[in-house]
């Protein structure tokens, strides 16, 4: 797989194609296996992303420890705020809803990793909500995605032990970002620049779950995480360029998970974990957990 | 190599890649290290494994990887009363099984009886559902459930290779790689095959049968 988003960016203008297509053909290279093959097991992904959706906002689902769940639905039918009616609300919830089937130990797909599974099908599928795509199209968007993430893995970490949170809901919005913006109609270039975009607003991004646990605040990062990538396709569709390129904001957001205190990488032990009341509920629940 | 489908993906039942998918696959070697569900089990979590474990269900992950169940199993939610509806005597344990970084800080150490098969093996989840096996009967291996593996411990007599190798040859079976290791010179060696084709059950009886193997399992290929 490509090592940068500027050489994958380079090969799809100089052959006129998507990103997607570039990132099939070396897909189909470094695995041996037909294009077509690929395609399906990423329309299987789309599948299974869809039913955690669908289970999300429609189930009455609640964690193993009960931090979370019920919280999709109240954006699917509750009071409107400022963005009724709006896809943004769509996007919202579809996130969170994804998030709680995973804590439920639910089916979904990790993409990048289970905690920051909800931002991709959220952005993807709250787009879908509005507006007509074809698989084909979602499929091309998943294998963007897909690409994005390599990429991420390669140059800095995709797991919030080892990068915090900006290695995982962070990814995650980068890859959804650069996704969208294909989707839309976006040029590599501009998916390049949404990629950026996206990853410079999470830089610097805590792993802090309560108790260790992939609920709280996880669910409502991967909400915040689709917001922060909803708005870089805005802004890059919009024409807007980011100066630093994608490539080296991925590399930053290595260096500075790298550098980040053990405290704020998945191990309870900073962050929002660390105050009075997270230290309080994660230490009822686990005993709640242990009953069961 | 990284690929695009481990990026979308895996497909899994949450909540973590690593402490839920990993878990089970952990225990899915397990499982094929006694060619079947062990009938006994002891499970020892280390470091943050032992910590959160259980409100990521990596118990329940790790012994419906035990009863051969893959990361995208929803019966894994229902893992341990499985267990215990089948007489399974699967126990836990938390301990320490060393110190970072030597040890991960998601290790489990499983020991797993089945007929007159017991293997133990050290494994570790290192996020996003990657997994590796670093030791197995206490010899230092490298399996990572990536390729279709085949484990084996023979008698370190010359040419032994070149049979293997012949063998699966034979069959159609193309080697990715191949690690030999030993506890000391002239004694048993232990090798960790990975290839790109599913090894069939004759290739199996074919390894078993050549002398100086001693025994010899397949590891499934997990997820992709
Ligand atoms: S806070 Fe940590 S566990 Fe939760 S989503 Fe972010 S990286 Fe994952």
């Amino acid at each position: 797989m490509y090592h940068s988003l500027h050489d994958a960016i380079a090969d799809a203008e100089a052959r006129g194609v998507s990103l997607a297509t570039a990132a099939l053909d070396i897909e189909a290279r470094d695995q041996g296996r037909p294009v077509a093959e690929i395609r399906e097991a990423l329309l299987r992904a789309l599948h299974v992303m869809r039913g955690a959706v669908e289970q999300g906002l429609t189930g009455d689902l609640r964690s193993n420890s009960g931090l979370v769940g019920g919280d999709a639905a109240k954006l699917r039918t509750g009071p409107e705020g400022p963005l009724a009616g709006t896809v943004f609300r769509e996007v919202l919830m579809r996130a969170i809803a994804v998030q709680e089937v995973n804590a439920a130990m639910g089916i979904i797909v990790a993409a990048p990793t289970a905690g920051g599974a909800g931002v991709l099908p959220g952005v993807l599928l709250g787009l879908a909500s509005k507006q007509q795509f074809s698989d084909h199209a979602m499929v091309d968007a998943l294998a963007t995605a897909g690409l994005i993430g390599a990429v991420v893995a390669q140059r800095a970490s995709l797991s919030g032990a080892e990068g915090g949170c900006q290695a995982e809901t962070g990814a995650a919005a980068g890859m959804a970002a650069g996704a969208a913006t294909q989707l839309l109609g976006g040029t590599p270039a501009q998916v390049g620049h949404a990629v950026a975009l996206a990853q410079q607003g999470t830089l610097g991004l805590v792993c802090d779950p309560l108790g260790g646990l992939v609920e709280l605040p996880c669910v409502f990062r991967n909400a915040t995480g689709a917001a922060i990538a909803l708005a870089a396709v805005e802004m890059a569709i919009a024409g807007i360029t980011f100066a630093i390129p994608a490539d080296e904001v991925i590399d930053t957001m290595g260096e500075i998970g790298r550098e980040m205190d053990v405290r704020y990488r998945e191990t309870a032990g900073g962050g929002l974990a660390a105050t009075p009341t997270g230290r309080r509920l994660a230490k009822e629940r686990l005993t709640q957990i242990k009953r069961a | 190599m990284v690929s695009l489908l481990d990026i979308i993906g895996p497909v899994m039942v949450g909540p973590s890649s690593s402490h839920t998918a990993g878990a089970c696959r952990l225990g899915l070697i397990a499982h094929d290290l006694v060619a079947g569900t062990p009938e006994r089990a002891l499970i020892e979590l280390h470091g943050s494994f032992a910590r959160t474990g259980e409100g990521h269900g990596t118990d329940k992950a790790i012994v419906g990887g035990l009863l051969g169940f893959r990361p995208d199993d929803e019966r894994l939610r229902e893992a341990l009363q499985i267990m215990e509806k089948e007489g399974l005597d699967y126990r836990f344990e938390k301990t320490t099984l060393g110190e970072e970084p030597e040890v991960h800080p998601n290790t489990v150490r499983i020991t797993v009886h089945r007929a007159h098969r017991h293997h133990v093996m050290l494994g570790a989840s290192l996020g996003a559902g990657r997994i590796r096996v670093s030791e197995i009967d206490g010899y230092p291996v490298e399996v990572d459930g990536s390729h279709h593996t085949i484990v084996m411990v023979a008698e370190d007599v010359k040419g032994s290779i070149a049979r293997i190798a012949g063998i699966l040859s034979e069959a159609d079976v193309n080697i990715a790689t191949l690690r030999l290791s030993r506890k000391h010179r002239g004694g048993d060696a232990f090798m960790v095959i990975e290839v790109d084709d599913r090894p069939t059950d004759e290739v199996g009886a074919a390894l078993k049968a050549l002398p100086w193997v001693r025994w010899t399992h397949r590891i499934e290929k997990v997820g992709g």
